[in-house]
């Protein structure tokens, strides 16, 4: 039976059974539900509970454990000779024979033990499947039975399903940090991978990055380079320009929307700011590649300077741009949540506007305006598209803005775009950069919070 | 000018000690008037005290003799106010100077999420008091004594203000006022986030400092009103009922609304 139909199955009987719980409470309760411990509705959640989570985690069980008892089935039916295979063969032979079982291209000729042991495998697993559909149907119509029997006016009903509630809600955060360890983890096995060919001083000290690996001993520009620093300094740079662009025109716009601007002008003034949050970042980079970057090298020529049309000033510029709204809004909304009682002492005291501005409600907001300024850096270092278009992908390690550079995230782009083989040192480099990446913003978050902290002054 | 206050002298008028005066004002928010035509003297050196039911405007008074109001973007005042003899409303006056002699505690304790001595010495560093680190010391010790809190406070200094308890941090706040050296200090319902105890310590502080600072208080508690205070005045509904020495207008007022008020029939 298909999974999706089993499950709809349990919640309609889920559901009957919250009716049935809800109507057996009213019974119970002689047609006085204030003499019941919890609401009619509570004893209703308890037997929807009772009716559809033992049965949907028999189902989720039976999920993870079926394939692998069917496979074990199937290896122990097979004939003895092939029994006797090496452990890759053996599952080389068990994949076509699944695959032919779901009607699939098999990579050899089918014979009739094949096609019998097939047809074996399938038996077994729609066999399973039916007696699992049956096993679960019946576990969630016992345990409605059950918690409808159950029900009494003394059943704390409330306290019940408010448990389970929040077990479900630790159940589903757990979620999120375990996709977080995952991710973590998946960059971490492939780094290692990476840094078994390439010497981890290599990567995190090297000056040069020229990522390819030879496929002859002899073919031209085999030597392939692997050091990430030209690409962090390069990333580094650029957060820096648009850090440079973003902050004070963040901080600027939000100070004026909070403290100077009427309310009708804040109404407007902000939504459009944000705007600039919506813009797709491609759109940032024909920008930065067809008007920033060139306007850049023009009016650098006019001083004699000599610039690369491909400079990470524009890309920076313009990535400072992109992430304004994020200094600004969130800035704007911390700065408007100062207690008015705080800027009234300080206009009290005789201080103007400006005064209290950068002597009260600064301070008293720095924590949440780091968090803002947090947030956009984090997004300029993960910025690509942008960097991609205006940037350029040469990887030269400089301070000077007005020359071409690479960031990290560009790089990870070029070396996994297109037809890649999973065991070059070259494509293995996108994970360890990635972990890296990983590891630098995790450090400047950490730094960012203990400052915040350190320097913040709570008020309230 | 003095002729005619000598013959036809408004109700809230005191003969010739008036630190401030106010006369023929009223205030709107918007299109409301919260306050009407109101004639009132402080007495210098005295404790004034505004009571009224909620919502009569002794408040919004009381915000009008520092142009607190002037924050509020709809608020508009008329009439004329005075310190000193000078008109406070007038072009040209620095609102900053006028806070600086005028300073204000309010309801809410609001210590500035700093340390205490920063809490303190901000006044004076704002309006450049002090003229060295000793001296600014000096007047925070100074102040945080005069406000009875120098014991308590002085091994913590640089601890934060809001981790004082509420009747602390609300002397803390009278201490902060003080530190600027106002002539005239406005506090509005000081006490009513306080318990009893601290209640009580701080009208002993606002009796103590009636030596140096004219001060008006607002308050809803009447006991308060005639246990701190040397004047009181009674609003009600944006009017000025009447005003007098507050043994006599809490024994035998004059108007019956105040009457009713004291006697507890309405408010």
């Amino acid at each position: 039976m298909n999974s999706l139909l089993l499950i709809a199955i349990l919640l309609v009987l889920s559901s009957v059974g919250y009716a049935f719980g809800q109507r057996r409470a009213r019974v119970v309760s002689g047609g006085h539900p204030s003499t019941l411990h919890s609401r009619p509705q509570y004893y209703g959640l308890y037997v929807a509970l009772w009716c559809g989570i033992p049965s949907l985690l028999l189902m989720a069980a039976w999920l993870i454990i079926e394939p692998h008892v069917a496979e074990w089935l199937l290896v122990s039916n097979l004939p003895a000779d092939a029994q006797q295979l090496s452990p890759d063969r053996l599952s080389l032979l068990v994949n076509d024979i699944e695959n032919l079982a779901s009607g699939n291209i098999v990579s050899r000729e089918v014979d009739p033990v094949l096609q019998a042991a097939a047809d074996g495998y399938k038996a077994v697993r729609q066999i399973g499947n039916a007696a699992m559909a049956a096993a679960a149907i019946s576990l969630a119509v016992l345990g409605l039975a059950f918690a409808r029997r159950r029900i009494a006016p003394s059943l704390r009903a409330r306290n019940l399903v408010e448990r389970t509630v929040s077990v479900l809600m630790i159940l589903a955060s757990t979620i999120a940090i375990l996709t977080t360890i995952g991710i973590v983890l998946s960059l971490a096995f492939e780094a290692w991978r990476f840094f078994a060919r390439v010497p981890i001083t290599e990567f995190l000290f090297g000056l040069s990055w020229s990522p390819q690996t030879a496929l002859r001993e002899d073919q031209v520009g085999s030597s392939g380079a692997f050091g990430a620093v030209p690409l962090f300094a390069g990333t580094l740079m650029i957060t820096f320009i648009a850090m440079c662009v973003a902050v004070p025109i963040g901080l600027f716009s939000a100070i004026y929307m909070s403290e100077y601007a009427s309310p009708k002008i804040r109404a407007t003034v902000k939504p459009m700011l944000e705007i600039l949050a919506g813009v797709p970042t491609v759109v940032y980079g024909f920008f930065a590649a067809l008007t920033v970057a060139p306007f850049i090298r023009n009016s650098g020529e006019a001083i004699g300077l000599d610039v690369s049309s491909e400079s990470a000033l524009a890309a920076g510029a313009v990535m400072g741009i992109m992430i304004i709204p994020f200094v600004s809004s969130l800035s704007d909304d911390v700065m408007n949540a100062v207690p008015r009682s705080l800027r009234d002492g300080a206009y009290a005291l005789g201080a103007t506007r400006s005064e209290t501005i950068k002597q009260v409600v600064f301070p008293a907001a720095l924590p949440g305006i780091v968090g803002s300024v947090l947030l956009a850096m984090s997004r300029a270092i993960g910025e690509t598209m942008i960097v991609v278009m205006a940037a350029g992908l040469a990887a030269n390690l400089t301070a000077n803005p007005l020359e071409a550079v690479t960031t990290v995230t560009v790089q990870i782009v070029t070396l996994l775009v297109g037809d890649q083989e999973f065991d070059s040192a070259k494509t293995l480099a996108a994970f360890a950069l990635g972990l890296l990446l990983f590891a630098v913003t995790l450090a400047l978050n950490v730094v960012a919070l203990h400052v915040v902290r350190r320097y913040r002054e709570k008020y309230d | 000018m003095e002729a005619v206050l000598e013959s036809e002298a408004p109700r809230g008028a005191l003969r010739n000690t008036a630190k401030m005066t106010a006369r023929g004002v009223s205030v709107y928010y918007g299109d409301t008037k919260a306050l009407k035509d109101v004639d009132l003297d402080i007495g210098e050196n005295q404790v004034t005290s505004l009571i009224g039911p909620s919502g009569c405007g002794k408040s919004t008074f009381l915000r009008c003799l520092n142009r607190m109001n002037d924050v509020i973007d709809i608020c508009r005042v008329e009439g004329d106010i005075t310190l000193d003899d000078i008109d406070i409303y007038r072009s040209g006056l620095d609102v900053v100077q006028l806070r600086a002699r005028v300073g204000m505690v309010f309801q809410k304790p609001n210590p500035f999420p700093k340390s205490i001595y920063d809490n303190i010495a901000y006044g004076p560093r704002l309006h450049g008091i002090a003229e060295s680190k000793a001296e600014l010391d000096d007047i925070v010790e100074l102040s945080l004594t005069k406000a009875g809190l120098w014991d308590e406070v002085k091994d913590r200094l640089l601890g934060p203000g809001t981790g004082l308890s509420g009747g602390q941090q609300q002397r803390l706040c009278i201490a902060r006022a003080i530190a600027v050296n106002p002539e005239v200090i406005l506090m509005d319902e000081p006490c009513s986030a306080l318990d009893p105890i601290a209640t009580a310590k701080i009208e002993e502080l606002i009796d103590e400092l009636r030596q140096n600072f004219t001060i008006v208080i607002v308050t809803h508690s009447m006991q308060q009103a005639a246990r701190v205070s040397q004047r009181t005045a009674f609003f009600h509904l944006g009017v000025l009922v009447e005003v007098g020495e507050t043994e006599q207008l809490f024994t035998n007022p004059r108007d019956e609304r105040t009457q009713g008020y004291i006697t507890g029939r309405f408010g």
